[in-house]
């Protein structure tokens, strides 16, 4: 699929502004490609009406996996590959395999959550992200609105509605690739 | 929309604005080093030079050249070890604990707190790893891996392999818990940059581009890393305490050691904090970010933790008293008055008393009190584990075993290198990284900067 290059973007300047601007924008049919913040705003989620994030499913399954892998681990090692008395317990001495066995549901639930974040998000070193504005990792809120994608409607009307939600800047911004 | 009340002291002083914020900050990272970072960093670097000639010397010819001897075999390096993980505990606490009681005040210290953690972290473990005395093979020893020395595992019922994996566990989640939050923050420089440093914090910041999905998935990692790692913060010092506690050492073999080591883990945590905190907040300017109102909230902390490390000292004797067994009644007596009474009470003024000086409102929201008294239960907190560890083994069941614990110029050099090693790479950080979490404070500062209480 071939990127869509491009976009006009309504620069915010207060998070309440912004919160108000998207639910504006959005009831006025214009479809918000994304908003771009230099903090996490709450609740902009919500009005832009993305679902909730799964990755606590992620960290779930993740730490599951962690719990069986530690216990088939020890129980394997200790029981039936080399038994030995220690300490005079039990070879399968339960109650010994539970610190290690927490360890590791936290380490794999940490580790699988945030790899599958890292995936999701398309986060990695050598990633080269669209940058629409440098300022808004710094003071600015920036709503991207996709012209391909709204074809409908006039791009003239699209700056006009974010003008009048409370965008400082109305800017037009191409990607060539 | 939030509202603030107006009896919270404001978080953020002096008026700033988004863009203040993200200057100041950014300023440290982008501008030459001062002539006071490069003599504390050329400092730390000749202590660290200076203590690896006595870890060259440990590693080469054993560690027959520390103080140990055959009744107490272990001194220094577990009281390091035990002391280092200790200071390691504020910081994921700060982020982890103080996030889901949603305690906005940490926003500003978090990022230098959790460096600090993973560097103390990184102190302690080298003594576990010295002390295996041929740590290029200690891999089989710690770690479950298959080998040919007779096809043996690790030990899963002691106490020390639960270390092992507590404190790797410990180490690689508090990581990547304070990588996450760096992200969005070396964006913001890679933004303000040109040239190499662009690329480099291009690279470092994996390409963060802001979008509200992003961030929506950042917070919900967030959230998860610190329900992950609350418990985990609890576990690692009650697993550490475990070490004494599961032995049949009189004054070892006590079931109060999990809570009490946790209380004077974050203790000793916030006293450092503290103690990096006020120097730092100095050095780059950051009165406005690190206030008065956040020390005086540490020492609060202080004080609530000291008094619980307190409690568990008496606690400790009353129980060894009522417990009728004598070898027990002998440990603590002889902690208290017998050769070596001056760490006893060295311990009981530093832990126990000196932290009851920040019920004085004065005290706890003066910066040299409270950075003398930092230190101060740091010095007692060491002192808290050598009487643990040292007295509880000088006295052997065998009276002709009986012996008195000196430590050697290798001794001191391996604790001197680990000085080194921490307040080295706490300056690189400090240069390098952003030290505040620029994100975060941004999103309290429109509900409880200064600027917004007006």
């Amino acid at each position: 699929m071939e990127r869509d290059t491009h976009f006009v973007l309504g620069v915010y300047e207060d998070e309440d502004v912004l919160l108000d601007a998207v639910k504006q924008v959005r009831s006025s049919g214009v479809k918000i490609h994304e908003v771009y913040s230099p903090y996490p705003v709450h609740g902009l989620e919500h009005v832009l009406g993305y679902k909730r994030s799964r990755l606590p499913i992620a960290a779930f399954l993740f730490g599951m996996l962690g719990t069986s892998l530690a216990l088939t681990m020890q129980f394997y090692m200790m029981k039936f590959d080399w038994p030995m008395i220690i300490g005079g317990k039990d070879y399968a001495a339960f109650p010994d395999f539970i610190p290690v066995s927490f360890e590791m549901t936290v380490l794999l639930a940490a580790f699988g959550m945030v790899g599958v974040f890292m995936v999701s998000s398309n986060l990695k070193p050598w990633a080269q992200p669209r940058i629409f504005d440098v300022r808004i990792t710094d003071d600015k809120h920036v709503m991207a609105i996709d012209i391909a994608n709204n074809s409908a409607m006039d791009q003239e009307k699209i700056k006009e509605i974010l003008k009048s939600s409370g965008a400082t800047e109305v800017n037009n911004k191409s990607f060539d690739e | 929309m939030q509202v603030t009340s107006s009896v919270r002291e404001p978080l953020v002083t002096g008026g700033k604005s988004y863009h203040d914020v993200t200057h100041d900050v950014s300023r440290q990272v982008e501008g030459k080093p001062s002539l006071s970072w490069f003599l504390a960093f050329l400092t730390a670097a000749g202590v660290l030079g200076l203590g690896s000639i006595a870890l060259i010397a440990t590693l080469w010819e054993g560690i027959g050249m520390w103080g140990l001897n055959k009744t107490i075999g272990w001194a220094w390096d577990i009281t390091n070890f035990v002391w280092w993980v200790g200071i390691g505990h504020a910081g994921t606490l700060i982020s982890a604990v103080l996030l889901l009681f949603r305690q906005k005040w940490r926003t500003s210290i978090n990022r230098a707190a959790e460096a600090m953690t993973i560097f103390a972290v990184i102190c302690a473990a080298m003594f576990p790893v010295i002390h295996m005395g041929r740590p290029w093979l200690g891999a089989y020893w710690a770690l479950p891996l298959p080998n040919t020395f007779g096809s043996l595992w690790v030990n899963f019922n002691s106490p020390l392999l639960w270390d092992v994996f507590a404190i790797s566990t410990y180490f690689s989640v508090s990581l990547v818990f304070w990588y996450i939050g760096l992200i969005p923050d070396f964006a913001t420089i890679r933004d303000r940059a040109t040239g190499l440093r662009k690329t480099i914090y291009g690279a470092l910041s994996f390409g963060w581009d802001g979008a509200a999905k992003t961030w929506m998935r950042y917070e919900s990692v967030s959230l998860i890393l610190a329900g992950l790692a609350t418990p985990l913060v609890l576990s690692v010092h009650t697993i550490v305490s475990f070490d004494f506690a599961t032995s049949v050492i009189p004054g070892w073999h006590t079931t109060i050691f999990p809570p009490y080591f946790v209380a004077g883990a974050i203790f000793s945590g916030f006293a450092m904090v503290l103690t990096l905190m006020i120097i730092t907040r100095k050095v780059f300017k950051l009165e406005d970010y690190i206030t008065m109102g956040h020390i005086e909230l540490m020492n609060i902390v202080i004080i609530i933790t000291g008094s619980i490390v307190g409690i568990a000292y008496i606690t400790e004797f009353f129980i060894a008293w009522y417990s009728g067994v004598a070898a027990e009644q002998y440990a603590f007596i002889n902690r208290a008055t017998g050769p070596y009474w001056w760490a006893y009470w060295s311990m009981m003024t530093c832990n126990v008393i000196s932290p009851q000086l920040f019920w004085f409102k004065k005290i706890r929201t003066s910066i040299v009190a409270t950075f003398i008294l930092s230190l101060v239960v740091n010095i007692g907190m060491w002192f808290e584990r050598f009487v643990i560890i040292v007295t509880s083994l000088h006295r052997d069941y065998l009276p002709s075993s009986w012996a008195m614990f000196y430590p050697t110029w290798a001794d001191i050099g391996v604790y001197l290198f680990t000085f080194g090693l921490f307040f080295t790479l706490f300056f690189l950080f400090a240069k390098f990284f952003p030290v505040i979490n620029m994100a975060e404070v941004k999103s309290v500062l429109k509900s409880s900067s200064e600027k917004a209480a007006k």
